[in-house]
């Protein structure tokens, strides 16, 4: 079966590298799924999960803001977060998400933090749905 | 026999002490100083994939308006400068040299940014205009140095100023560090630091343009988020050379104060000990004369 050649690279590491049968990502237009010859495309994404199949298993990953290039046989997926099921921490996710809310409630912030807090959200929540959803929580 | 002597003593043991602790900040910078090349290292097939989209966009996007941060402003009547120094003092001339750099811009005319508190300790005791100050842990994350950049950008964008310059310390060899200063905003080339070199940067242009990419949403709508981040990514990259070039400086630094330190101690135990016989033999002559007289 073909097969596509997937990097994830944040600015801290190469995340993951491999061949895979199957990518879902996040994209800002919503869920995309990329086969092997999919047609060339550069797309943003949005902090959510991406999930790979390989070998007929599925590995879920957590991933924040970044862009992907797709060509027929390669798919590199630039973010700046990247963190498999075991890396993360789900107190730590939590917590975050509190601390964030509570930001918010606050109120007296700038536009500019109020972007940032979401931003940590997102990307905490994206954690979290990864860290539960093994668990069918 | 006495004061002298113990004197001596006193500041080998001061000596000493230095010299331990000197010797001990070397390998801890030395150690750093690994971690901070590795990170740089670590960065490197991001900084190639993110050239490589740059180049295939600014292809399909060549016929699009350009993006404001891309665009070269007429009249340059404001200038930004982020400075990227130390947190810490003891790495040699590193900051010194740095700061030299900043007398090229015009005070009147310049707004600085400052990572590292001891930029922040210059630019005000400089009286220089301080924008912002940001400080980076040790082992800071890419989201936070995105703080920095972030700000610089909205200043651009917001017309405040019209050019954003980078100063920083360039990561050259253990021993050779640059200070330098880039511009940043506007963008000029999408040449990712010095870590690729240029020919890496022209073959991955080529490998773009036999590719024709669809974008999503839109070739704009891909650049309007890919710019602003390359800009975070340069700053980040910046912020890890000076970083790497911080530890080797201080490497270097504490080597040569452990060096002198032990010239000192062999210098002073010298004298110690020609002291300490001075002192012996005057005190056998006088033993000597005391028995003489008596017998």
């Amino acid at each position: 079966m073909a097969t596509l050649h997937l990097e994830i690279v944040t600015p801290e590491a190469r995340a993951y590298s491999d061949d895979v049968e199957l990518v879902v990502l996040p994209a800002v237009e919503g869920e995309m799924g990329v086969y092997p010859q999919h047609i060339p495309l550069i797309t943003q994404l949005k902090p959510g999960e991406l999930v790979v199949t390989k070998d007929g298993k599925k590995i879920h990953l957590a991933v924040g803001e970044g862009f992907v290039e797709v060509t027929g046989t390669t798919v590199s997926v630039l973010v700046d977060m990247a963190l498999t099921e075991a890396d993360i921490d789900e107190n730590a996710a939590e917590d975050a998400v509190k601390r964030a809310e509570a930001r918010l409630k606050e109120g007296n912030i700038g536009d500019e933090e109020t972007a940032l807090v979401q931003a940590a959200i997102a990307k905490s929540m994206a954690q979290l749905h990864v860290k539960r959803r093994r668990r069918g929580i | 026999m006495g004061a002298n002597t113990r004197d001596i003593r006193r500041r080998i043991k001061s000596v000493k002490n230095t010299s331990q602790i000197t010797k001990a900040m070397q390998m801890v910078a030395a150690a750093k100083m690994r971690k901070a090349q590795m990170r740089a290292l670590n960065g490197r097939p991001y900084a190639e994939n993110l050239s490589k989209m740059l180049a295939a966009l600014a292809q399909a996007g060549g016929s699009t308006e350009l993006h404001p941060l891309l665009q070269e402003r007429p009249e340059v009547k404001r200038e930004l400068v982020l400075v990227i120094a130390t947190d810490k003092g003891l790495c040699g001339a590193l900051n010194t040299n740095l700061f030299r750099e900043l007398g090229k811009f015009d005070p009147a005319k310049t707004t600085f940014v400052s990572v590292g508190r001891k930029a922040a300790q210059f630019l005000s005791r400089m009286k220089r205009d301080l924008g912002a100050e940001f400080e980076l842990k040790e082992a800071f994350t890419f989201l936070e140095s995105k703080q920095a950049s972030k700000f610089v950008i909205n200043k651009f964008l917001a017309g405040d100023v019209d050019k954003v310059s980078v100063a920083f310390t360039d990561f050259i060899s253990t021993i050779n560090q640059k200070p330098t200063i880039k511009t940043i905003l506007p963008v000029q080339d999408f040449e990712l630091s010095d870590l690729e070199g240029e020919q890496g940067s022209k073959k991955v242009e080529a490998a773009a343009s036999t590719v024709d990419y669809i974008f999503e949403p839109s070739a704009s709508g891909v650049l309007e988020g890919l710019v602003p981040h390359y800009v975070h990514f340069a700053v980040y990259q910046m912020v890890l050379e000076s970083r790497a070039s911080e530890h080797s400086a201080r490497m270097v630094a504490m080597k040569n104060a452990t060096d002198n330190a032990k010239q000192l101690i062999k210098d002073l135990t010298l004298q110690y000990n020609k002291v300490r016989q001075a002192a012996i033999t005057t005190e056998l002559l006088e033993i000597t004369t005391a028995q003489m007289a008596l017998g």
